[in-house]
């Protein structure tokens, strides 16, 4: 066990001069793909609270189909399934993206947690009080201008609570990256496992590395709603 | 019918069956868990928050991993220990105890919450009319809290429904294993057979997420028998 830690400290948390280490990686996977998402999220929640039913429709079967089906057999159908057609590998700058593990992953990631971001940013648009809405409409604020300056601002804070949950849940997603050879860190676990067959200190390490990972962004996440849903807080 | 179709329909009755084995192993762990984090004695309220708190901050892949490995290897230091053979543990036993301690620790929180939610008076009118522990339980904090569990309830079932998908990893054979062992089998022109197989296999997903949707639908309504619906 000893020997397990003296090896795969360094993979786990600091990297090697030519590699990342496991930590890295999985800091870089979540970010990645949650600001994809979220970036995504943001005009497609609109569109599906207040755009026209042309635009409706296909966010909800979007959100429906990708929130009903397995983030493993999304990262598959990407990972593998579309790699394995043979006009995307001939074709030149899909082969190559879609060669490429890391990019198969974070595309995955980031449309899967889209399609949840949308949804929760959806309900909070919706919940918008009444109140909210009308006074700009009297201030003369309407379309664009009434979304960036009232509605989103108002409820992009209101979601931060579930928002929060969702970057938590994305932190435990990338965990699958290591089943597509993305060296993350549980990836580093399962190679540290299978040198030394001892699975609790391997995954034990990666089950701690986690944890703490997910304590930091909660940790951050309640600062953040310190600062901006203040005028919330009912004390 | 192909042979490979077939076997995909295997595999989501497993599937459903690991699903189903898993919540109600979750659920009796989550009543415990609940009662354990409510309860006066302070040791108990501890271990079981740790429990949630450990189990909820950890991937639900890396804890499977960890005691699918780690379980069969203490198993295998006992029965060295014992001179006995080795056994090897079953593995949908193993996932679905796996599963069902993972998510017992969501359902710890989600029964937690919705016991907090019954209105103290209605215990203390049943200890009023006399009812023991037991029947208090049964038959008034359970059928109320059910009410204010079932979102969440319904919630942890479609995550646990996909957390199922994560158990081939660990050698069962559920609908993805089905899947992949059909894509290995097979060999389309243009390599459309490994799209073909996992599309079917995430169909089939589809099917039961929303299937399930339906239900948990008129369960709600049967347990709010009684109560006006809330405005949207």
């Amino acid at each position: 066990m000893i020997d397990l830690i003296r090896q795969y400290w360094q993979p786990f948390l600091w990297g090697s001069p030519n590699h990342i280490s496991g930590l890295a990686m999985t800091l870089w996977l979540t970010v990645a793909s949650c600001v994809i998402g979220f970036a995504l999220a943001l005009p497609l929640s609109v569109a599906r609270a207040a755009g026209p039913s042309w635009a409706r429709l296909p966010v909800w079967l979007f959100t429906f189909v990708f929130r009903g089906t397995p983030l493993y057999i999304q990262l598959l159908i990407i990972y593998s399934a579309i790699y394995g057609l043979d006009f995307v590998r001939t074709t030149p700058g899909l082969g190559s993206f879609f060669k490429d593990a890391l990019n198969c992953t974070v595309l995955a990631f980031a449309v899967n947690t889209c399609a949840y971001t949308t949804e929760l940013l959806t309900g909070a648009i919706k919940a918008t009080p009444r109140g909210e809405v009308e006074a700009a409409r009297s201030l003369g604020l309407a379309g664009i201008s009434l979304y960036l300056r009232i509605v989103l601002p108002s409820a992009l804070r209101r979601a931060l609570p579930a928002y929060s949950n969702e970057v938590i849940l994305m932190l435990h997603a990338t965990s699958l990256a290591s089943t597509a050879t993305v060296p993350d860190i549980l990836k580093v676990a399962r190679d540290a496992y299978a040198d030394y067959y001892l699975p609790f200190p391997a995954f034990g390490i990666a089950a701690v590395l986690y944890a703490c990972l997910s304590m930091t962004f909660i940790w951050l996440f309640r600062k953040a709603e310190q600062k901006w849903l203040r005028h919330l807080s009912t004390t | 019918m192909n042979g490979y179709l077939q076997q995909l329909l295997v595999g989501i009755v497993v599937t459903i069956e690991l699903a189903t084995v898993s919540l109600v192993i979750a659920f009796g762990l989550g009543l415990i868990g609940a009662a354990a984090k409510l309860s006066s004695n302070r040791w108990l309220a501890m271990v079981g928050s740790a429990y949630t708190t450990l189990i909820r901050a950890v991937p639900d892949l890396v804890l499977m991993l960890l005691l699918y490995y780690s379980v069969q290897n203490w198993v295998n230091a006992i029965t060295d220990l014992l001179g006995q053979p080795q056994i090897e543990i079953d593995p949908f036993l193993a996932g679905v105890s796996v599963i069902g301690f993972i998510y017992g620790a969501y359902f710890t929180e989600t029964i937690r919450g919705a016991v907090k939610a019954v209105p103290r008076g209605q215990l203390e009118a049943a200890a009023a009319f006399g009812l023991n522990r037991w029947q208090a339980f049964s038959r008034i904090l359970f059928p109320q809290m059910m009410r204010f569990a079932l979102p969440g309830i319904s919630n942890n079932w479609q995550v646990i429904l996909k957390a199922t998908a994560l158990v081939s990893i660990i050698g069962l054979h559920e609908v993805i294993y089905a899947a992949q062992a059909a894509i290995k089998g097979s060999s389309w022109p243009g390599g459309a057979h490994v799209l073909f197989y996992l599309l079917m296999a995430a169909l089939l997903y589809l099917a039961l997420t929303t299937v399930s949707n339906f239900v948990f639908a008129y369960l709600e309504k049967r347990y709010a028998a009684g109560f006006e619906r809330m405005a949207r």
